[in-house]
């Protein structure tokens, strides 16, 4: 068997390459079925209802940024009235100052929170999908490149608890997986 | 009629199937080495010439800033009564051009329109370069511009507090909000691109360069997941963002009680007039690198096409707005209002303004028909007429406003020095540095976002007899 990265070093996953979007949606459904749990498949974009095939539930990323709007929402409010209304009333043309003028507001807390809410779906992402990192033990394997390119890759961890070299081997196999490869990490 | 009703489901299938969204058949694999080759291959001497070219010129618009601040706002033509004039017009331009491409990535993306796929990118660095150039405008336009920071609320012993009430600090929430906000959605789109480039990379500090920046993007499904759901979040922040920042650039002359400036329906006018004279900016940079790059293929004249079809909706719009500005000032029998528009139309400044009505309403009429929208040299003809009536709109709007105070005492015209003009033709020569060096080093062609609208990139591609039977099985009420 073909095998990448450090020989000596603990295996990482074992990895596979399909020949294309219809392929790696179809083995996803079976790799979900035959019960495995640390796996991913890997394409050169985003495969619409590959969450279903996987079996992966919702991104509970809307839940962060909806805290972070808050929070853009919450600053500005606070940023305006404290010392617009209270301590530090600028008094123009004779307008008044009170919470009534609260219209006058709205435009900076939209702002606000549309600033702090796109922070949050950007950094937020990154963090949840474990980025910014310098390396990763999967670009060991030098053909996982083409992943970027026009390749379609589905890899089963080590640390899955169903994780077996000559099962796992067997089940990839039966996919029409080519290219089964062990990955070390370094 | 009644054959279309005849027709088999087949055939009507076909009548409604849409045109590829990629022409010739291409492979992925050929997207990838198309798009990414633009970055990698030696720079073409065409490019070395453009760049040296808007090089100079930037650095004009910069030696005009330098002298402006070390001498000051006198080196301008402002004067009582017109305190107002290319400044604010510059960045209203060039604000307004900013706003095609964050509608192109987010209202396109959220109503599903799969063609923009292929324009977005360059689209989206077209805003970001030409807020740049609108952000100078308002920063060196205050005078002294090292107390620019009283714009910002920072505590401070000098008893200085922003008046929140404001439109003008609204507007510096709003533009600054909108370019970071389009920052990062720029970057999120470009991560899985720069994860192209850094593994198609040859030399080693290619590999560095992509490397950081692509941030180890993997493109496993566990990371699309979060990746699609931020890129969702993002559209739908920046499509009340997109619309509500040129409403709020509105109202720093709505809110005011200049006649011609205190109107309602500035918001809705400012954004159509921002999205039209966008569009045409986008084309106008969009189609000349198309023919540079031949990615006729992936821009297809269907591209073409239905960007012209947007540019005639909103230019119609915005000549809507112009005759209604009219009816009100008639309607609303305020004399002074009536007065500002009859002397915009006739008075010294006719000419700006029939310049305007020109290029803006009547050039793109043309748009209604196909051959204008298919004719590339017809469609960028009329693109820089939008531009140019685009620049004196907003010309229009601030100068014949302010020329004819209430007094006629205090009546004048406006004059630019060459101070003015230099700085506003460098800013042109900004924006297109600032675009050659994008074309050359990120990829200009969204990669992975054209690759997912293939036929193939459909998981059930293949599924059913063949792509072309599925439409005709949902037609028939079979399960897709």
């Amino acid at each position: 068997m073909e095998s990448a990265g450090n020989p000596r070093a603990p295996i990482f996953a074992m990895a596979a390459e399909v020949p294309s979007a219809t392929a790696l949606y179809h083995a996803a459904e079976k790799v979900r079925d035959a019960g495995y749990s640390r796996w991913d498949v890997y394409s050169p974009f985003p495969i619409h209802g590959m969450d279903h095939a996987m079996g992966l539930k919702k991104s509970w990323l809307s839940a962060l940024v909806f805290c972070g709007g808050l929070t853009g929402l919450t600053i500005a409010a606070i940023l305006q009235f404290y010392p617009s209304s209270i301590e530090y009333p600028l008094i123009v043309a004779g307008k008044p100052t009170n919470f009534f003028t609260v219209p006058a507001f709205f435009p900076i807390m939209f702002e606000l929170t549309v600033l702090l809410s796109a922070f949050t779906a950007t950094f937020g992402m990154l963090a949840l999908n474990g980025l910014p990192r310098w390396n990763h033990p999967i670009f060991n394997w030098d053909h996982f490149k083409k992943v970027t390119d026009d390749g379609f890759f589905l890899a089963i961890e080590a640390t899955d608890p169903k994780f077996d070299e000559e099962a796992t081997r067997a089940m990839l196999e039966g996919l029409g997986a080519s290219n089964i490869t062990v990955v070390h990490e370094d | 009629m009644a054959d279309v009703f005849m027709q088999s489901p087949e055939a009507a299938a076909k009548r409604i199937e849409r045109a590829p969204l990629v022409t010739s058949n291409r492979s992925m694999a050929w997207i990838t080495n198309h798009v990414a080759s633009c970055t990698e291959k030696r720079a073409p001497l065409w490019w070395w010439i453009a760049f040296m070219l808007s090089a100079s010129l930037a650095t004009v618009s910069v030696l005009c800033i330098g002298y402006l601040i070390s001498t000051g706002v006198g080196v301008w033509g402002l004067n009582h009564p017109v305190g107002w004039a290319w400044d604010i017009t510059n960045f209203v331009f060039w604000i307004g051009i900013g706003h095609a491409g964050t509608l192109i990535s987010a209202i396109l993306f959220l109503t599903r329109q799969k063609w923009r796929t292929s324009i977005n990118r360059a689209a989206e660095a077209m805003t970001l370069f030409a807020v740049v150039c609108a952000g100078i405008f308002p920063a060196v336009h205050v005078g002294r511009i090292w107390m620019v920071w009283f714009l910002a609320p920072v505590p401070n012993s000098n008893a200085i507090w922003q008046n929140f009430r404001s439109p003008l600090l609204w507007d510096v929430f709003a533009v600054s909000t909108y370019f970071t906000v389009s920052v990062l959605f720029w970057y999120t789109g470009l991560v899985p691109d720069l994860a192209t480039l850094r593994d198609r990379a040859k030399t080693k500090l290619r590999r560095f360069f992509y490397g950081i920046l692509a941030l180890g993007w993997r493109g496993g499904n566990r990371q699309w997941k979060h990746y699609e759901m931020a890129y969702l979040i993002l559209a739908g922040l920046s499509t009340p963002l997109v619309l509500s920042v040129h409403s709020v650039v509105s109202f720093d002359f709505a809110t005011s009680v200049i006649p011609g400036w205190h109107t309602t329906i500035f918001p809705p006018y400012f954004v159509a007039g921002a999205i039209f004279g966008g569009f045409a900016m986008v084309l106008t940079i969009m189609l000349p690198a198309r023919a540079i790059f031949g990615l006729h293929d992936l821009i297809t004249d269907d591209h073409v096409d239905k960007m012209c079809k947007i540019i005639l909706l909103t230019g119609s719009i915005v000549g809507y707005a112009y005759a209604m500005e009219f009816f009100i000032a008639w309607y609303g029998g305020n004399l002074f209002e009536q007065y500002a528009f009859i002397n915009r139309a006739t008075g010294p400044y006719w000419w700006a303004y029939w310049s305007m009505i020109f290029c803006n309403v009547v050039a793109p009429q043309l748009f209604w028909m196909r051959f204008f929208r298919r004719h590339v040299l017809w469609v960028f003809v009329v693109c820089m007429f939008v531009n140019a009536g685009m620049w004196f709109e907003r010309f229009v709007i601030i100068v014949t406003s302010l020329h004819r105070d209430f007094l006629p005492s205090s009546w004048g015209m406006f004059y630019p020095t060459w101070v003015d003009i230099w700085t506003f033709v460098g800013t042109f020569g900004i924006f297109l540095s600032l675009f050659l060096v994008f074309i050359r080093w990120l990829p200009m062609i969204c990669i992975f976002e054209v690759k997912a609208v293939l036929p193939e990139a459909d998981p059930h591609h293949g599924d059913h007899d063949g792509h072309a039977a599925a439409p005709a099985a949902a037609l028939k009420g079979g399960a897709h």
